[in-house]
């Protein structure tokens, strides 16, 4: 049978266009348009070409905000995936009590990240916060305005708190699904604690923990709301991470051109970071498979 | 290897176990004799599972005691136990080696690194899987998963008992036969103790020298697989054992006749009255059609599966299967049924029950 050639289905794909175009497509082309000009107000716009991009690469500012944006990511990651994978192990695993954890647990997750970072902003405080007159009252030196060390970990216990949650929900749904007789070979091979850990639940979670790590290494690499609201990018520069400058940059100082060649090159980093792992962790996939 | 004792046991799921049907595995008193292989046959659900995890130790029965020659084990945890178990799906350490995997139970135990390497080797041999030994256990096939666990099962040569749950379940039809084989040629090699869950007649008639009949959390029948062919003690018997399964007629038995809708069928010997439900049963095997004598049937359907023909008929309202020979003639005027008088039982509620010489 002969098959009708009808363009018209192309029709069909137009509203999908027209929504990537306004959402993703034309936003990300009007970046790489102010990357490549100069303005000097009155909207008129020279031809920049890559200046913006060598300034860039050659401004400490920006590498010194990548470094604490590494630092950052790296802190929560190593904290939130051996910490969720715990908790999910520790879970009770049906009836009730495993609905009631799992509400909770979702508990953090259902709050706007402005509020989050109010909660721990006002809850940290010395005159009027739980947690910062305690630490007050017992002597501890803790003033995250002007303490660096302060506000990283008021930071990191932030983060933590709200998307460790994440990390065990989805380590539980990759345990769930380890069927019983896992569980019982292991107690006729005798093997320990550790074992079953080792050769039984972690390889099964490996799937949902690559996600995990996946999730959590973008979001917090991007992370914007929660630290600006507490810190505001403070003390000094001490908590100003990639995301925090770049607002700095392109809507504080409105120096269009360096802030989008910045935002650039910060799309690419997340890019390339996110494809290396997804890389390697298929390759491993691969290779024992 | 050790003779393993069931005391009064019996296990309910419940918390508060009331009445009888809340039990899974009512209550049992059993001897598994040290070195025999034992089929436990059954249709799903009715307990076989249950009491294999009992014995591992996987489940703690509510009542009754488990005893490992003569020594209570009923609080025991499995690796106290030593026993191995092989379950219906396979389970691998996707990480490991196939080597690995089946030095786990060895190296969990502290032998040293020279007789499991040996132990190994040899148990791969008898599977089949030397060639892989350096694989990765993952990616590989179910079957291939499902003869690494039967290795791991085999690969402790002290164990008490070798318990298999439905162990072959996923594998091709050509492997079963051969892994089967490879079992009963391990059981008469070391003599272990085992048992083998099957819901699979052929599989429990060949592998097992005594088979034991459990249905609706009770054993029903123990015996050699002629004893279950000719006298099942439980109607259940007759119907699972068998293909197709022996004939279950309702009945009146006045001394040693079986009246049947008014007509009488000739019995070997004689019975009391009996009360409750009679029935009697008549394995196809021992049905015979014929154009003259017997009792009136209606042919349906004649199946020739190739060694016999299975012939599908009804007999006053009811549903009867006769076996005739591969080569008979079965001619459209047959239209009458004979039993084999010395092969007909007689069920009061479902049990047997004995007549006495006429």
């Amino acid at each position: 049978m002969e098959k009708t050639v009808n363009q018209k289905a192309w029709f069909l794909v137009l509203p999908v266009l027209l929504l990537v175009a306004f959402s993703a497509v034309i936003p990300l082309m009007t970046v790489v348009n102010y990357s490549v000009q100069d303005t000097f107000g009155n909207n008129q716009f020279f031809w920049a070409g890559l200046e913006w991009f060598e300034e860039m690469l050659r401004s400490e500012r920006m590498w010194d905000a990548l470094g604490r944006q590494l630092m950052f990511s790296g802190i929560i990651l190593a904290i939130e995936i051996p910490l969720g994978i715990f908790v999910a192990l520790n879970m009770p695993k049906s009836g009730f009590w495993s609905s009631f954890c799992l509400v909770l647990m979702s508990l953090p997750l259902l709050i706007p990240w402005n509020v989050v970072g109010t909660i721990w902003q006002i809850f940290g405080r010395v005159d009027i916060g739980l947690l910062g007159y305690t630490l007050d009252a017992l002597g501890i030196n803790y003033n995250y305005t002007q303490d660096i060390l302060a506000a990283w970990v008021t930071i990191i216990v932030m983060d933590v708190w709200h998307w460790t949650s994440l990390v065990a929900l989805l380590a539980f749904a990759g345990l769930k699904s380890i069927p019983d007789a896992y569980y019982q070979a292991a107690k006729i091979d005798q093997a320990s604690r550790w074992k079953v850990f080792r050769f039984i639940e972690l390889p099964k979670m490996m799937g949902v923990l690559m996600i995990a790590i996946l999730l959590r290494f973008m979001d917090s690499f991007m992370i914007y709301t929660e630290p600006f609201v507490v810190t505001g990018g403070g003390p000094g520069n001490a908590t100003t991470l990639l995301s925090i400058d770049l607002v700095k940059m392109a809507l504080g100082q409105f120096d269009l051109g360096p802030a989008a060649a910045f935002s650039i090159m910060y799309f690419l980093v997340i890019l390339l970071i996110s494809w290396v792992f997804y890389t390697v962790m298929t390759n491993l996939d691969k290779r024992e498979g | 290897m050790a003779k393993i004792t069931l005391d009064n046991l019996a296990h309910s799921y419940l918390p508060n176990p009331g009445s009888e049907d809340d039990f899974a595995l009512k209550e049992l008193n059993h001897d598994w004799d040290d070195g025999a292989a034992y089929a436990l046959l059954g249709s799903s659900g009715c307990g076989k599972s249950t009491l294999l995890n009992i014995i591992s130790g996987l489940l703690h029965p509510s009542q009754g005691r488990i005893l490992f020659d003569g020594k209570d084990v009923t609080h025991a945890p499995t690796a106290e136990r030593n026993i191995a178990q092989v379950f219906q799906f396979p389970v691998v350490y996707d990480t490991m080696t196939v080597h690995d995997n089946l030095a786990f139970p060895l190296r969990n135990r502290g032998r040293d690194e020279s007789y499991v390497a040996e132990r190994v080797q040899e148990i791969a041999r008898m599977i089949g899987m030397e060639e892989m030994l350096r694989k990765k256990a993952r990616g590989l096939t179910a079957d291939a998963k499902q003869k690494i666990s039967l290795g791991r099962g085999m690969v402790r040569k002290d164990v008490n008992a070798l318990l298999f749950d439905e162990p072959l379940t996923v594998i091709d039809p050509h492997m079963k036969w051969e892994l089967r084989t490879q079992l009963k040629q391990l059981h008469h090699d070391f003599g272990h103790t085992m048992i083998y869950v099957t819901h699979d007649q052929t599989e429990a008639l060949t592998f097992a020298d005594k088979v034991v009949v459990m249905y609706d959390g009770r054993v029903v029948q123990i015996g050699t697989p002629e004893e279950l062919f000719e006298r099942p003690e439980h109607t259940f018997v007759g119907y699972f054992i068998g293909s197709p399964g022996m004939n279950v007629i309702p009945a009146r038995i006045d001394g040693n006749k079986a009246y049947v809708n008014g007509s009488y069928v000739e019995l070997a010997q004689g019975y009391k009255p009996l009360d409750g439900k009679v029935e009697i049963g008549v394995r196809p095997e021992f049905a015979k059609l014929s154009q003259t004598e017997g009792l009136p049937v209606k042919v349906r359907r004649v199946e020739d599966v190739g060694r016999h023909k299975i012939i599908r008929a009804e007999f006053f309202g009811s549903d009867i299967n006769i076996i005739a020979g591969e080569d008979d003639h079965i001619s459209a005027d047959m239209n009458r049924v004979t039993f084999d008088p010395t092969r007909v039982n007689v069920y009061a509620n479902d049990w047997r029950v004995n007549g006495e010489a006429a």
